[in-house]
């Protein structure tokens, strides 16, 4: 805040900022913010800027960072793929139905919220092993979840379901029934309207849901670990567990590198869901 | 005719929606909820109790309660600045700076981790103001691998969640009372005690539960920060420890353990519930 006073006032006047605390309140958040966030983030830059490109090549492309990336991102989508079927289904059931018990299944959608991740690592983990009560149900059918690729698909469904689901229900409340009435009166079946009327509409929201349970599912670390084995060998081992076991080996070069493609790829996923959500508002403000 | 035949078959398929909502919630969901529970108690009561009596978990139970409290507190002082800044006013790089608040939210938490690791650590920059701090004033003051690196990782993970809830409340309640309330010679403080604070008291509300239920329960970023079980470690750190430990009873203890947290989650899913329920209701009126 190093304008000079003529400045300040000639912009308040302007703006017609008559309520206090412009300065102190923006100084303070900016500190904060950078502070805690952002001084430390760019931390881990300046140490990457630090390092021989040549080294961070090698470590990027070594296999098993690249079968890590592979998995985290085949498995976060995948996850993010049924989390947003099922969710446009618990959206749907949960704005258009009434039922009884539809304030509980409502409330408890936002259980993986609530649960710290590693109890939710654990609980899975032991429920779908070989013992356990879904473990041992699906493995007559010769089907295997702990310790395998289907088993981190899993902990991602589990964490991600909230977000697809509270991103669609807003825009399905608000959405007018006259378009689905028209369809239907024009002859349509419920289907073709479904997907020729309805699922246009929630796009934006859906893309949105589906992107944060992508985002989070990428990232994700204490529910993924203990249901994944963490084996090199069956390329069970997620990004966030890789960078963990290089820090614990103080292998800092390596774990910067990882991270560094990481938040390239947290940031890139922030803009494709901000620019989603500038379009849907955008588009909801049209119609208002 | 068709009119009936539609309605049946809207019948039918409301009944396979219900169906598949209750089976998903119930067996992704509540099953692994319940399972907690069971395993907890699968060695009696006796073991329950005395797997929760250790030192180790009281210690842990100290850490988590300090780190939630600090995230809470400082992350609440942050909403309630920053919501005004960004509401109040408008200004240039309005919308990048409510871009960057939201960073936490997108990344791995395990990043959280080795960015103070980065900071603070031993190849980290500020290690040697730290040292020099210390060496000033004779204190021995460590922030990595020491409970300062567990209260700065909570409060970086849950960093946005009071002013995401703030934010859009304040935007939508619009600037006019509190613009009259100043004209009318009004200082910032009594504004805010008068005007804002009875607007926004339950999304504050609401902001501080999200804020403490995701403090309570952080993982990845806090393990990249403590290492000293029975010193450093949280309570979530405290189940992965015994979990890992691999004996059928260290397995049950980290069950129990785990149960706390899980009967506060579902406290807290009740509170949010009822929170959410209100204020709903009120814009409703409105």
């Amino acid at each position: 805040m190093s304008k000079s006073s003529a400045e300040q006032k000639k912009q308040t006047k302007k703006q017609g900022r008559v309520i206090p605390g412009f300065g102190l309140t923006l100084g303070i958040t900016i500190a904060m913010l950078s502070l805690l966030i952002l001084i430390p983030l760019a931390s881990i830059l300046v140490y990457a800027f630090k390092m021989s490109p040549s080294a961070f090549i090698e470590t990027i492309t070594s296999e098993n960072v690249r079968w890590a990336f592979l998995t985290s991102i085949s498995a976060s989508l995948i996850a993010a793929l049924i989390n947003s079927v099922f969710g446009v289904i618990l959206a749907w059931v949960l704005v258009r139905y009434d039922f009884f018990g539809k304030r509980i299944l409502d409330g408890l959608i936002e259980l993986p919220f609530c649960i710290p991740t590693a109890v939710a690592g654990i609980t899975l983990s032991k429920l779908y092993s070989d013992k356990g009560m879904f473990g041992k149900a699906l493995g007559v059918i010769g089907i295997k979840v702990s310790y395998t690729h289907l088993g981190i698909i899993v902990a991602m469904v589990f964490i991600g379901i909230p977000f697809v689901v509270r991103a669609i229900q807003p825009v399905l409340e608000k959405l007018d029934g006259q378009y689905e009435e028209a369809s239907y009166i024009l002859g349509a079946d419920r289907k073709t309207t479904f997907f020729r009327v309805v699922l246009p509409e929630l796009r934006p929201a859906l893309l949105t849901g589906f992107g944060l349970s992508f985002a989070r599912g990428i990232g994700e670390y204490g529910s993924v670990i203990y249901i994944s084995g963490n084996s090199a060998k069956e390329h069970t081992q997620v990004v966030s567990y890789v960078i963990m076991q290089k820090l614990n080996y103080m292998d800092y070069e390596s774990a910067t590198s990882i991270a560094l493609v990481m938040l390239v790829i947290s940031f890139l996923m922030l803009l494709f869901i901000n620019i989603v959500q500038v379009r849907q508002s955008r588009r909801t403000n049209d119609v208002a | 005719m068709e009119k009936k035949t539609r309605r049946e078959e809207s019948k039918a398929a409301k009944a396979i929606l219900i169906t598949i909502s209750f089976l998903f919630v119930g067996l992704m969901l509540v099953v692994p909820l319940i399972s907690i529970l069971v395993n907890s108690l699968s060695k009696g009561f006796g073991f329950y109790l005395s797997s929760l009596g250790t030192k180790f978990v009281s210690s842990a139970l100290k850490i988590t309660i300090l780190a939630t409290a600090a995230a809470v507190l400082v992350n609440t002082l942050f909403g309630l600045v920053a919501s005004w800044a960004l509401t109040r006013f408008s200004f240039k790089g309005k919308q990048v700076l409510s871009t960057l608040i939201d960073i936490p939210f997108s990344i791995s938490p395990v990043i959280a981790g080795l960015a103070y690791i980065m900071t603070f650590g031993r190849m980290g920059w500020a290690a040697p103001i730290v040292e020099g701090i210390n060496n000033a004033l004779g204190t021995d003051i460590q922030i990595v691998f020491a409970i300062p690196g567990v209260l700065l990782a909570t409060i970086f993970v849950t960093f946005p969640f009071v002013s995401r809830e703030l934010i859009p409340v304040l935007n939508a309640e619009g600037t006019d009372e509190e613009e009259a309330a100043a004209l009318m010679g009004a200082k910032g403080f009594s504004i805010f005690k008068s005007i804002t604070f009875p607007k926004i008291k339950w999304a504050l509300l609401y902001g501080m539960i999200l804020c403490f239920a995701r403090a309570l329960g952080e993982f990845g970023a806090v393990h990249a920060l403590s290492k000293t079980r029975g010193k450093t470690f949280t309570l979530p750190l405290e189940i992965d420890a015994l979990y890992l430990s691999g004996s059928a009873d260290s397995i049950v203890a980290s069950f129990a353990v785990s149960s706390i947290l899980v009967i506060m989650a579902v406290i807290i899913l009740i509170l949010r519930n009822l929170l959410e329920h209100r204020e709903k209701g009120k814009s409703g009126i409105v």
